[in-house]
């Protein structure tokens, strides 16, 4: 083995004896030296050359899109239970409780007692979800925001049932941390002991509603719900400027993301088929403080009327008639949503034929 | 000279030998490290807490009301020293001591340049040593400090462009906090149960959105990959605040002074020297950092921080003539000259998207205060302040305006007003804001004016119901009514469409009509600067406010 420069084509000097290792192999030919490959270097180089063509060709195999769709976006599906949250009819008890009265925490309670006892809507490690209406940046004095007084107390009282956990949440249109700071929503879930959950991107997913046409498919506030056993929804009962009222219903509307201001096109469609979308455990119209005008904003305490009424209900329809006919003294007749709603199942909005009691505390 | 030592025949060893082996005590540049660890730290803290939900009356723009750039500059747009900028002494008293001690033990742009240096830029040997020479470009800051002074002087506030602690507050804001929540939602996604409170922004319904975003960044990746050409390329070259540092340092009572009699002129000193201040020959005061380096760099032991050394041994002087100063002024009084022929301060020529938050005093008098630090866009909730670019003019670059699209003002919300620095957004209460007692005789600040365009609304041209914007509105009464119209529409069926109309006297320009309007691309109703209440030649109305209208009637 020599040092000295080789004509590459001349036969090596010294045939190789045996195997030489590759240390040896660059011993013997130092950089710059031209040399003949070894049978091993090429074997090495053909296996590699071998594995990196057929690492392409099952890149190539699995990544192969002819018509340009495969890297389309598909976006995953999901469903709530069937059935939704409701709990089951008992025959006797009334569906649509009012309460009247100053605290809030008798006044739920009451009227739970009224339903059947709170044991028939949350039990020992039940996940609750509360659904607030935290739209808007507001005080609550303005009423354009659920309660925290009420629900406070709801959130107490099912913690002292036994439910596990009290998820509260809202999709608001203004942003989210003035919104639940404001409206006094935050603390006041903080201090019951809820978890509050704002809207952020991970929460969302296409969310599939049988029967629905305007949301068959559409963005919703779902992973809070993949393991929820119970929904509550706590609406204010205000005037609204286009669909004329928002109430337990539309309080829904607070669940979906995406472009939703293009619901307003078909208002009344989009209600009626939050209805489906949501089958609830419970509803609350808070009427505490009504909106009475300039809704669903309001923005001024003359917008706004003491009611100090709850109205609790497991008909939502029931619930809404009632609270647009007696509470805003509106013609329920002429809300074209409640018509929609009752059609696709979600209740019954002639509520004097509802089974009824009215408390006061 | 006393007798030769006994080790005087023993060869120079290579390599000076270490001092010891075990280190009990801690050097001086260690304290310098821990120092300028600390306050980046504090500043990226009290950046991350420039937030809705995180904000709990901590100083968040402390670094801007400590910064004496800031200060002088907005002291000669404005001829006052606006709230906390007083405390730019608590940098410039030290400095008239110490020297430019800001730049390498407190500046986190100074910080972030030295460690990106550290990290890629591998010189080495003699070339390291000629990286670190003094060069006359680095004479270039005085003249920028003397153009942005004249600027100023000028009533065209234009520091916060290269202001290091503007930038570095501009390019967290705008550039490097959304991405890193876009990178995050990412990956909770994936990892959903991922904590929230590692967003910079959290409880936003989506990543927040800048305009500037790339040329933000780019601007700063851009001057932090100089540091691999010329070291400190930012801080030697074009700081303004460094150089004017370097001008009221050159009085320092304490400075590096190097003993000529044990110097071997090996020039090791400048291995490390942060600020190419020479301190291998006479030490140029106003470029050194005081970085402590050359002091540990050196075999000899010649170097020394020393009280008022011999006034020969160093250069007091700042190295530029006053004909390239002089040069700098004029060339900033005709910038200042074009700036206002060009317009954009002018009441019949201002672009119409220029619409300034709520407490922003008149145009001239914002671009007097404004340092394009963008706090307000940081702590803004609602993510419409955006950096313009040059719809404001050449002089309103990256000063904060309001984009409906990427948001809408907050009616119950006054945060910008409180984190500006300098007054170019006044901390006004919350009566005065919506105009409640005792400010009800001015009305609510108006920022704009809402119109509607009805070729392209939904009710007025498309025979389509909508209305999302009277329904957002904030005002009480609602300062968005509509016509209520039953019409037959082209396929024979009847739709009750309600026709939007803006009410001026009510409207005050907040911008969630045009952020909600379904048609998502040109909105349908968009809000415009007319009308708004800062500037008396903008109006709109003849009487800024109307007596009250009775509230409408509800349609039931």
């Amino acid at each position: 083995m020599s040092r000295r420069w080789q004509d590459p084509l001349a036969p090596l000097e010294t045939p190789r004896q045996g195997h030489v290792g590759d240390a040896a192999q660059r011993l013997a030919y130092p950089p710059g030296v031209p040399r003949l490959a070894s049978r091993r270097e090429v074997l090495a180089r053909a296996a590699k050359l071998g594995l990196a063509a057929a690492g392409f060709g099952a890149a190539w195999a699995a990544m192969r899109d002819p018509l340009g769709e495969g890297a389309l976006e598909r976006p995953e599906v999901v469903r709530l239970p069937e059935g939704g949250f409701a709990v089951a009819e008992k025959a006797g008890l009334p569906k649509l409780v009012v309460v009247h009265g100053t605290d809030a925490l008798a006044m739920l309670r009451a009227g739970l007692d009224a339903l059947g006892g709170i044991g028939r809507f949350v039990s020992a490690g039940d996940r609750v979800i509360v659904k607030p209406n935290v739209a808007f940046d507001r005080s609550p004095a303005l009423g354009a925001t659920t309660s925290p007084d009420v629900l406070a107390a709801a959130v107490r009282l099912f913690r002292a049932e036994g439910a596990s956990e009290v998820r509260v949440l809202d999709n608001p249109i203004n942003s989210p941390e003035g919104c639940f700071h404001r409206s006094g929503i935050a603390r006041a879930a903080g201090e019951a002991g809820a978890r509050l959950i704002l809207p952020d991107p991970v929460h969302f997913r296409t969310l599939e509603v049988p029967g629905a046409e305007l949301i068959a498919r559409w963005p919703m506030f779902y992973r809070p719900f993949a393991d929820a056993t119970r929904v509550v929804g706590i609406s204010p009962l205000k005037d609204h400027n286009l669909c004329s009222a928002s109430m337990t219903m539309k309080n829904w509307y607070g669940l979906l993301g995406g472009r939703r201001n293009q619901f307003h096109q078909r208002i009344h469609d989009i209600v009626s088929e939050l209805a489906m979308m949501i089958r609830p455990t419970l509803v609350v119209l808070d009427a505490t403080r009504v909106m009475m005008r300039n809704g669903p904003t309001g923005g001024s305490l003359s917008d706004v009327k003491r009611m100090d009424t709850l109205v609790l209900a497991t008909d939502q329809c029931a619930a809404d008639a009632y609270g647009y006919e007696t509470l805003l003294g509106r013609d329920p007749q002429k809300l074209p949503y409640l018509e929609l709603a009752e059609k696709r199942g979600a209740g019954n909005r002639n509520w004097r034929s509802v089974p009824m009691r009215e408390l006061t505390v | 000279m006393s007798a030769p030592s006994p080790a005087a025949d023993v060869p120079r060893p290579t390599r000076p030998p270490k001092p010891y082996t075990r280190r009990l005590s801690m050097r001086i540049t260690d304290v310098r490290i821990l120092s300028q660890a600390f306050f980046f730290a504090l500043f990226i803290y009290l950046a991350g807490v420039t937030w809705f939900s995180r904000l709990g009356g901590y100083p968040v723009s402390l670094f801007l009301e400590v910064d004496p750039l800031v200060a002088l500059a907005t002291g000669l747009s404005t001829g006052t020293i606006y709230r906390n900028l007083i405390w730019s002494l608590w940098v410039l008293v030290p400095t008239l001591v110490l020297g430019r001690w800001f730049c390498n033990w407190m500046c986190p742009y100074g910080t972030l340049h030295q460690s990106i240096g550290w990290l890629f830029a591998k010189i080495t040997g003699k070339d390291r040593l000629d990286a670190n020479r003094y060069r006359p470009l680095f004479r270039t800051k005085y003249v920028l400090l003397a153009w942005f002074l004249v600027m100023a002087l000028f009533g065209s506030l234009q520091i916060g462009l290269l202001d290091p602690i503007c930038l570095m507050y501009r390019s967290f804001t705008t550039a490097f906090a959304p991405s890193w929540d876009v990178a995050a939602e990412r990956v909770r996604q994936v990892a959903p149960w991922l904590p929230g409170w590692l967003l910079a922004s959290p409880g936003t319904k989506e990543p927040r959105l800048f305009t500037s975003a790339v040329l933000v960044g780019w601007m700063m990746l851009a001057l932090l990959a100089a540091n691999l050409i010329i070291p400190r390329f930012f801080c030697r070259t074009l700081c303004p605040l460094g150089a004017l540092l370097g001008v009221f340092g050159r009085f320092a009572l304490w400075r590096i002074d190097r003993n000529p009699q044990k110097c071997t002129n090996c020039d090791l000193c400048l291995m490390h020297c942060e600020g190419a201040s020479d301190p291998h020959m006479l030490l140029r005061q106003s470029e050194c950092f005081a970085c402590m380096n050359c002091i540990e760099d050196c075999p000899e032991d010649a170097l020394a921080f020393r009280f008022m050394p011999p006034k020969e041994s160093g250069v007091e002087h700042v190295d530029t003539s006053r004909r390239r100063l002089v040069f700098g002024a004029v060339a900033a009084a005709f910038t200042a000259a074009f700036a206002r022929v060009s317009g954009a301060t002018r009441d019949r020529h201002f672009d119409p998207k220029v619409i300034r938050p709520p407490g922003s005093p008149d145009e001239r008098e914002f671009l007097d205060r404004c340092i394009k630090c963008e706090q307000c866009i940081r702590v803004c909730p609602t993510n419409v302040l955006q950096p313009a670019l040059f719809q404001a003019g050449f002089e309103g670059f990256w000063t904060p305006i309001m984009d409906m699209r990427s948001g809408y003002c907050e009616l119950n919300c006054t945060l910008c007003g409180q984190v500006c620095p300098t007054g170019a957004i006044l901390p006004i209460p919350i009566e005065k804001k919506l105009g409640l007692p005792p400010h009800q005789e001015a009305g609510p600040v108006k920022v704009g004016t809402a119109f509607v365009d009805k070729s392209r609304c939904l009710p007025w041209a498309m025979e389509t119901p909508c209305v999302v914007c009277e329904e957002v509105c904030p005002t009480s009464p609602k300062a968005i009514g509509a016509y209520d119209e039953e019409i037959v529409r082209w396929d024979g069926k009847k739709v009750l469409l309600r026709k939007p109309f803006v009410r001026p006297e009510l409207c005050i320009g907040c911008g969630i009509c045009e952020h909600e309007c379904p048609v998502s691309d040109s909105r349908a109703i968009y809000v415009t600067a007319v009308g708004e209440t800062r500037s008396k030649g903008r109006s709109l109305l003849l009487k800024s406010r109307l007596p009250m209208v009775p509230p409408p009637k509800s349609h039931c």
